[in-house]
């Protein structure tokens, strides 16, 4: 079992979740984060104060998923996520040690396959 | 002559006109607000940026001369260029009124001035600010204009017996059927179609659409041009009308899911208000109140229909002042009523003629309207890129526009001081 998480565009967010849906990826969870990768700084300016934005806004998936399903979850991320420029985000695959399904007690694979309803 | 006329002024003209004028401008800014609580968050500032962008360029080519064109004598069809820079427009009286002719000048360019940035609720979210701001001033002289002479200034329209108190013709039908054109000819948002594109704040909405309301006080009750009678029928008109569209949008909701909707109710007190414009002072009370219930239904008809469509009318403006405005119009040739208005009756009080005069006006106020803003958008698009970048509407107009944001965080924010030698060399993220 391995812990999928995508950082990625906000604007992208929709079409990320879109794409892991038409894979059969279920269950994730998102949340909104600043961060600086290697993209370009925006400079703004309110009346004479003029600010260089190191941080920019980004959508952050987490997705646990079995071993047959990390690639079609990175695929998929990827597929949805990218513009091409810099600042499209990263993806980053951990080992995850133990997962628990908190409604039945199942544990690792069982706990992230999805119920069939 | 009484004891507050002097030199053909009346005071009391002049007090209620120049109250009507700051209440018309503070709709603009209103309307800013109404639009930019309907869009995405990253484009908050840019929506609002339109109307008060159109604040500065219109209140200067109306002065420079549009105002000229809209009222000098001119032809039927547009005025002439002796006003022009506002000679001769001085502190005499208007001719046939009993406020300075400066007056007139500044209220009926707080008209022009919201009518421009109406349209910009048809392309927001892809817009490029600059490509607006040279359409709205060419389009303040080449559509608002004429067809506010063909009404007000002695043009085709009013000669032949048109009636249209505060723009049916000039403000909603031109603004709506503008807004049609800009849409077609700017093309959809990108993601129109494909996600939801939803309003961020309702809030906004709610404030915008209330404020715009107390200024239609103004609006129509100043287009009296005098604080008598006639002010006081407009006024309560612009009472009852809206308030009327709005219980029936609220049943139409309730009827249609179950629930009524806040965004729902800001849309209706514009579309209530708008349909009462061109008739506020020439309908009973009784009339306008049911010239607003009736007004509700074709603009909710097309703003339940109009998103299943291709056409990204992103905020709507057809429906909510082309369509109104048309009934509006419509309505007079009907329910005017000589005995409140003192000059005409429409159809049901015997007077078919005036039916007629108001179905020309709503034949070719749409038309003109279209056709104007088609061409002179095609026209500025050839000079300036309509759109802004992908990467730009991706981004966010506010950032990429303007270089600011509605909701900064300031989280990462490095301040960049000019003493300290800061490198602009350096490139920044540019759409």
């Amino acid at each position: 079992v391995k812990l999928v998480i995508g950082i990625v565009r906000p604007d992208k967010a929709n079409d990320v979740l879109e794409a892991l849906y038409r894979a059969d990826v279920r269950g994730l969870s998102m949340s909104r984060v600043q961060g600086h990768g290697g993209e370009l700084d925006r400079v703004e300016t309110y009346r004479g104060t003029t600010v260089k934005m190191e941080l920019s806004e980004k959508v952050r998936f987490e997705v646990a998923v079995s071993d047959h399903f990390v690639e079609p979850t990175v695929r998929a991320i990827c597929d949805g996520a990218r513009t091409g420029d810099v600042g499209d985000g990263k993806i980053f695959i951990l080992p995850l040690e133990r997962v628990v399904r908190i409604r039945t007690g199942e544990e690792d694979t069982a706990a992230v396959t999805p119920v069939e309803l | 002559v009484t004891a507050a006329t002097a030199g053909g002024i009346d005071t009391g003209d002049s007090a209620w006109i120049l109250v009507s004028t700051a209440l018309v401008l503070m709709m603009t800014p209103a309307l800013g607000l109404f639009y930019a609580g309907l869009v995405r968050s990253k484009n908050t500032l840019n929506t609002f940026m339109m109307s008060i962008g159109a604040l500065g360029v219109v209140t200067v080519v109306w002065a420079v001369v549009a105002y000229s064109l809209a009222f000098d004598d001119g032809v039927g069809f547009i005025g002439g260029l002796d006003h022009a820079f506002l000679r001769g427009v001085g502190l005499g009286p208007q001719h046939g009124l009993a406020i300075p002719e400066l007056l007139y000048a500044v209220f009926e360019a707080s008209f022009c001035i919201i009518t421009a940035a109406l349209i910009s609720g048809a392309v927001v979210e892809r817009i490029s600010y600059g490509a607006f701001l040279v359409f709205i001033a060419l389009w303040a002289c080449l559509v608002y204009a004429p067809m506010a002479h063909w009404v007000w200034g002695g043009g085709w329209l009013a000669s032949r017996g048109t009636l249209d108190w505060a723009g049916g013709v000039p403000v909603e039908m031109a603004s709506g059927f503008s807004a049609f054109a800009a849409a077609i000819v700017v093309g959809a948002r990108r993601d129109f179609g494909r996600l939801a594109l939803l309003p961020h704040n309702a809030v906004y909405a709610l404030l915008g659409a209330g404020l715009l309301w107390f200024g239609w006080f103004g609006f129509n009750g100043g287009s009296a041009l005098t604080a008598g009678t006639s002010a006081t029928l407009a006024f309560a008109n612009t009472l009852l009308a809206p308030a009327g569209t709005l219980v029936v949008w609220l049943v139409l909701d309730l009827l249609r899911g179950g629930k009524p909707t806040a965004i729902g109710a800001a849309t209706a007190i514009i579309v209530g208000a708008v349909g009462i414009t061109p008739a506020a002072g020439y309908l009973s009370p009784m009339s306008a109140l049911l010239l607003g219930a009736l007004a509700a239904l074709p603009s909710y008809a097309f703003i339940v229909l109009r998103p299943r469509t291709r056409l990204d009318e992103t905020l709507d403006v057809l429906a909510a002042h082309g369509l109104a405005g048309l009934t509006g119009m419509l309505f007079i040739g009907f329910f005017a009523q000589q005995s409140w208005n003192g000059i005409s009756n429409g159809l049901l009080f015997g007077n078919a003629a005036q039916l007629g005069w108001q179905a020309l006006a709503v034949a070719v106020a749409p038309v003109y309207a279209f056709v104007g803003t088609f061409v002179l958008l095609k026209l500025v698009g050839i000079v300036l890129p309509l759109r802004v970048t992908e990467r730009a509407e991706r981004l966010g107009l506010d950032v990429s526009q303007h270089g600011e944001e509605a909701y900064v965080q300031g989280d990462g924010a490095i301040l960049v001081s000019p003493e300290a030698g800061f490198e602009f060399s350096r490139p920044v993220a540019q759409p």
